[in-house]
């Protein structure tokens, strides 16, 4: 017995890499590259503070001579050099990209967790519920579809914005948006999880799980959750550069991240406004880096459908 | 079949009343209406007078019976900002974005059709593949951004079209419209391809799955079997099973064309109603908010209706409910 | 032989796969005469259906012909390029596919589907080519083919269907039919209908036909000539006759020696085994450990006393316009302790509903069931039902969908010990392993996930899963109809062996008569709801008082020619 326990977990890992999953994985390139570059860009913004070689929050690092310094050349007054440039106060573009980058994923990340954890605990319940719960949460889902997700997102900020003291709206920003982001996506995971709980439903091992005795809650959680879960890996990765798409738009209208806590899309509401003045490197970075985030994002998604999906094989 | 047309129209009053259920609720409880309409120097008779003159004193259900039937003539009160009747406004900015939507719908749907065909039924030639590519650059540039790439190509840089506003416009009745002058034109291209991109790669991802999602059903292998053409199989068969998922998110689409165009007119500072509403949202003005919400909702269900009707055209399936065998 | 009209010789097809190149077919000859009905059988993965596709050119890829020739009326036929296989493809060979509710186009006309392909093959006028539709129509046995045929597909039902997509592959007046399948979707007595349509077409227009099934009753009912397809060779091939009366081949006597008999009842299929199947299961051995119940005092285990069941089919607000259908319509029958009872009936005739309902699966609305004297229908909390659920298990119909892909094997199995907290700790993990070695598939299985197990082998843990608490009563739902006839043989076997060595009473829900005829003491026949005949399986096969009954029994496959080598033994 300890023989089998002590190389069952290696004949597992064993057995992982040797699968299609990742076999697919290991003959697309493009998959392979997007990986990389959303890992880079994940880490690159989670060790921001050991990264950055300023701090662009700290005013006291800041000097307001350093403005509009170009890229890899020597500032006019203080001769510092900064690989991406400076901004209008002086801050170090590749720093602030940096910490926009931190606050546009975390942003992301939490909204499409927050709608993720909605739509399939919804989802779940009104696939295997039915009745009238089920009537009500898809004619929910229904009209709020009727509405494009970014719409409902600045509907929401809005409301935030009259319900909230003016003294809070910097600080409350952020959860505003994840909230936002976060309400105006849950249908997308409700739809189709509904969707997989109802045809797994009526597979035949959740009826012997209901003839043996299992309750609701257990047969949802135990049986059927995990039968569902391979389309919800799709949707939440598209949700997720969907997401990081919707939270630059809204910082770019204004409605977003203040300009306290700049997310990428408020570096490039920043940027907007000296574009045509020449100071193109203020606009061109944090753009470049929002395409290339979303894009790889996009790509594993893409590529995570066709692999999860055993018909196009 | 009457009854099913029937069934839409009510739950599409019923999506209204929620709506306007939501437009009121933010009217009557986000802020407070007196406060925004009064300025410091008030007396306690002032607000009991517009409490009164606004009917905040009655029951929430009569409010909002009010609230709707002054909706429905159009009155959806005054803005707190711009002191005039939200409606006036809301006239007058309309056609741009309309305008704007048409032309950008029009764009997204017959190019984006176009493309999923093509792509599906070439599904592994070389020009469909670099498409598919480029449509995934498509999704990933947020409008903003390909706003911005615009007016920096063709503004900046070549200085051959207008980055910003409307242009000349020519005034029929109320309606204002730019499509009648050369400026007006030449105003509207960047923003039209801008709001079309993004919709235009969507549907043509959506069609090209779909279809291939029909090419491989039973009918059209027995179709292909029976010695039909390529070109019977693919546009007779696939194509028509195509549209009935299709014409759904279609109508989706078009919906959020009116949303986006949130977006690319703040980029180019096109005056309609999107601009207006992203003011609003800044400066807290519920009463050009709400107004807003009702407008734009009244603009979906009517869109989802016509949807849903068009589906009932294609389905045969939809409208025999009942007769024959099943 | 000059006047073959379809000749395969030494044909291969290979899908190269990621680990290996996968031969579906390897050098297999096949001949079809005009008028000939030439039928190909074999198990799931012969390679049968490839055959097929092959000779059409509709391989799906990366599947090709790697050698070999197809020929057409002594031209040969592959290696032609797309347009060349489109003038042969229906115009001279015909296909019809197996479910005929996804071979018609739902967005179009039957008739305008038969005119395109008049037309496109015929050349004929419009008017002409309606014409020429309608008469179609009428022969494959439309009525009012005139009115029918401006109807779309979802206006007529399945048998009808199936009639259309014959009429559909008769257009081009084909030289060879190729029919994969063509009845297995259909009910007995559809399929005797469209077989005999096939078989008069076949002489009528001098058609060859190429009939692939699985279904020796198929063979014999219909075909002139017999291929035998294992693994993707020809084992065997000859008339009917020869092949089912004599065969040569060892493949082909294991599979006659599985197929179950009307007419003879045996005691356990004999295991020929082909190719290393044969399997060892010791239901014997679990029984030392059994803890058998007292038994009931009136000998009857399963009473069910005018059990209804009724479906919403149409939803309205107002009550008085909803639509209901009537599933299960008073049924009443009872099962004697240590029995098989068995109901047979047709799709729909409400078998299934009245096993779920026993099983709790579904709510009455209305009758009364009682186990061991016990009213069940009383009891409505989860906890008054556990000692009942704990009594009665289920083998469901489809192995595929019936175990949690999710979960290890020795989880499914232990799931309703553990839920029943009958034992614990490790005592769980000896339960579970003991009843995996008994069902012959060895400890070891119960650390691998469902997927990695072949449909009968699943069979056995959802077996092994249905014993885990000692039950007395087990519901088998067509336990066998989606398993290959050799894996059905041995699944019979151990479901004979746990009546016999654990006393195990039973309710045996099938469609297949020759199944229900070996497995069940008594049977029940179902129509439409309704409990129509109940009597001692002999009786009942000897002397059916009903006429429904006497219809169902007149359109089983006889199945006398077959060979009856390797079953004398057995003959009970």
């Amino acid at each position: 017995m300890s023989d089998q326990t002590s190389t069952a977990p290696q004949s597992r890992l064993a057995k992982a890499m040797d699968s299609d999953f990742v076999y697919n994985f290991r003959r697309s390139p493009v998959a392979i590259v997007s990986f990389f570059v959303v890992m880079l860009l994940v880490l690159s913004s989670a060790f921001a503070p050991l990264i950055a070689p300023h701090n662009p929050f700290d005013p006291s690092s800041l000097d307001l001579m350093n403005g509009f310094t170009a890229p890899m050349a020597p500032n006019d007054f203080t001769g510092d050099v900064f690989w991406l440039g400076t901004d209008d106060q002086g801050r170090d573009v590749f720093s602030t990209i940096l910490y926009g980058m931190r606050v546009s994923l975390f942003v992301g990340f939490a909204a499409v967790s927050f709608a993720m954890v909605l739509g399939i605990t919804l989802g779940l319940v009104a696939g295997y519920v039915g009745g009238w719960v089920e009537t009500i949460i898809m004619r929910a889902a229904d009209v709020q579809l009727t509405f494009p997700a970014i719409l409902v997102a600045m509907l929401i900020f809005g409301i935030a914005k009259g319900v909230i003291p003016i003294q809070h709206h910097d600080q409350m920003a952020i959860w505003v948006l994840i909230v936002a982001i976060g309400l105006s996506d849950w249908v997308q995971f409700a739809r189709v999880v509904r969707g997989a709980t109802l045809v797994e439903k009526d597979k035949e091992y959740v009826q012997a799980a209901r003839m043996i005795g299992r309750g609701r809650g257990i047969i949802m959680l135990r049986h059927i959750l995990p039968n569902v879960l391979s389309p919800v890996l799709v949707i939440a990765t598209i949700s997720l550069a969907l997401a990081i798409i919707a939270e630059a738009t809204l910082s770019f209208l204004g409605v977003g991240a203040p300009p306290t806590q700049p997310s990428l899309g408020t570096l490039i509401r920043i940027g907007q406004g000296y574009l045509f003045s020449g100071e193109w490197w203020i606009i061109l970075f944090p753009s470049v880096t929002l395409l290339a985030l979303a894009l790889s994002v996009n790509l594993l998604g893409d590529w995570l459908r066709d692999a999860l999906n055993p018909r196009l094989q | 079949m009457l009854t099913y047309v029937l069934k839409r129209v009510l739950q599409s009053a019923l999506v209204l009343l929620v709506v306007g259920l939501v437009a009121f609720s933010m009217f009557r409880f986000v802020g407070d209406p007196i406060d925004n309409m009064l300025g410091q120097e008030r007396t306690d008779a002032d607000i009991a007078r517009l409490r009164a003159d606004l009917g905040l004193d009655q029951p929430f259900p009569v409010q909002y019976y009010k609230f709707l039937e002054k909706a429905v003539q159009g009155d959806f009160g005054v803005s707190f900002r711009q002191g005039r009747p939200v409606a006036e406004i809301l006239v007058e900015r309309a056609p741009a974005t309309l305008e704007l939507a048409a032309v950008s719908g029009f764009l997204a749907i017959s190019i984006g059709i176009g493309l999923g065909v093509f792509t599906a039924i070439r599904k592994d030639g070389f020009l469909a593949n670099m498409i598919m590519s480029v449509s995934l650059i498509g999704v990933s540039l947020p409008t903003f951004l390909i706003g911005i790439l615009l007016i920096y190509l063709f503004s900046v840089e070549l200085g051959w079209l207008p980055s910003f506003g409307r242009g000349e416009v020519t005034h029929i009745g109320w309606w204002s419209t730019g499509l009648l002058t050369s400026s007006g034109l030449k105003a509207l291209i960047l923003p039209s391809i801008t709001l079309g991109l993004y919709q235009m790669t969507l549907i043509m991802r959506l069609v090209r799955s779909e279809m291939l999602e029909v090419l491989r059903q039973d009918y059209v292998r027995f179709a292909r079997a029976r010695g039909l053409k390529e070109r019977t199989v693919n546009f007779r068969h696939a194509l028509k099973n195509t549209l009935v998922p299709v014409i759904t998110v279609t109508g989706l689409q078009l919906g959020s064309i009116i949303a986006f165009a949130i977006i690319t007119e703040t980029v180019f500072q096109w005056p309609g109603v999107g601009l207006l509403f992203i003011n609003a949202i800044q400066f807290v003005d519920i009463p050009v908010m709400a107004a807003y919400l009702m407008l734009i909702s009244v603009m979906f269900v009517g869109i989802n209706l016509i949807v849903d009707l068009l589906y009932f055209a294609i389905d045969p399936r939809l409208r025999t409910d009942g007769k024959g065998a099943h | 032989m000059s006047d073959t009209v379809l000749d395969i010789e030494g044909l291969s097809v290979h899908f190269p796969t990621r680990r290996k190149l996968f031969v579906a077919v390897n050098k297999a000859n096949l001949a079809v005469e005009p008028g000939e009905i030439h039928g190909l059988v074999g198990e799931s993965g012969a390679g049968k259906s490839t055959i097929g596709a092959a000779v059409m050119g509709l391989l799906e890829r990366p599947g090709h012909i790697a050698e070999g020739t197809v020929s057409f009326k002594g031209e040969h036929i592959n290696g032609r390029d797309a347009d060349g296989m489109r003038a042969l493809r229906g115009a001279k060979i015909s296909m019809i596919f197996q479910d005929p509710l996804t071979s018609l186009n739902p967005l179009l006309t039957v008739g305008q589907q038969l005119v395109e392909t008049i037309q496109f093959h015929l050349k004929l006028s419009d008017a002409d080519s309606k014409k020429r539709a309608i008469e179609l129509l009428d022969r494959v046995g439309i009525p009012s083919p005139s009115e029918r045929i401006d109807q779309y597909p979802h206006q007529f039902s399945g048998g009808m269907r199936q009639r259309v997509v014959i009429a559909l592959a008769l257009c081009s007046e084909p030289d060879v039919i190729i029919a994969d399948e063509p009845t297995t979707a259909l009910d007995v007595s559809i399929q005797a209908q469209i077989l005999e349509l096939i078989k008069e077409l076949a002489r009528e227009r001098q058609t060859g036909v190429i009939l692939i099934t699985h279904d020796m009753g198929v063979i014999a009912d219909t075909t002139d000539k017999v291929t035998v397809m294992y693994q993707g060779q020809v084992v065997e091939s000859g008339t009917t006759e020869q092949v089912l009366g004599a065969p040569a081949h060892e493949y082909t006597k294991s599979l006659i020696a599985a197929v179950p008999r009307p007419t003879l009842k045996v005691h356990r299929f004999p295991q020929l085994s082909y190719g290393g199947r044969q399997i060892a299961f010791h239901i014997d051995d679990l029984a030392r450990n059994w803890e058998r119940p007292e038994p009931t005092k009136s000998g009857t285990l399963l009473k069910v006393e005018g059990l209804t069941k009724t479906f919403l089919a149409r939803n309205a607000i107002i009550p008085s316009r909803r639509k209901y259908f009537t599933a299960a319509d008073k049924v009443s029958f009872d099962i004697r302790e240590g029995e098989v009872f068995g109901i047979v009936g047709e799709s729909g005739s409400g078998k299934s509903t009245v096993a779920r309902m026993i099983a709790t699966l579904y709510q009455t609305n209305g009758g009364k069931i009682f186990f061991d004297d016990e009213e069940i229908t009383e009891l409505k909390t989860a906890k008054d039902l556990e000692s009942y659920r704990r009594q009665i298990q289920m083998i469901f119909q489809d192995p595929f969908s019936s175990l949690n892909p999710r979960m290890r094997v020795d989880e499914i199995i232990a799931e309703p010990v553990k839920h029943h907290k009958l034992l614990e700790g490790d005592a769980i993990q000896h339960r579970v392993d003991e009843l995996l070695e008994r069902v012959g598939l060895g400890s070891d299985a119960g650390r691998k996930y469902p997927h990695e197990f072949s449909g009968g082998q699943r069979q056995r843990i959802s077996i092994a899963r249905a014993l885990a608490t000692q039950p007395r009563f087990l519901i088998c739902d067509e336990p066998t109809s989606a398993l290959d006839v050799s894996i059905q043989a041995q699944i019979l076997n151990i479901l004979k062996d746990l009546q016999e060595h654990l006393g195990l009473t039973m309710l045996f829900i099938s469609h297949d008569l020759p199944v229900v005829r070996q497995m069940c003491d008594r049977v029940g026949v179902m129509r439409q709801g309704q409990m129509v005949e109940v009597a001692d399986t002999e009786t009942l096969f000897a002397s059916p008082k009903e006429a429904y009954t006497r219809e169902l029994l007149s359109l089983m496959p006889k199945l006398e020619g077959l060979s009856t080598e390797g079953l004398e033994d057995e003959i009970v």
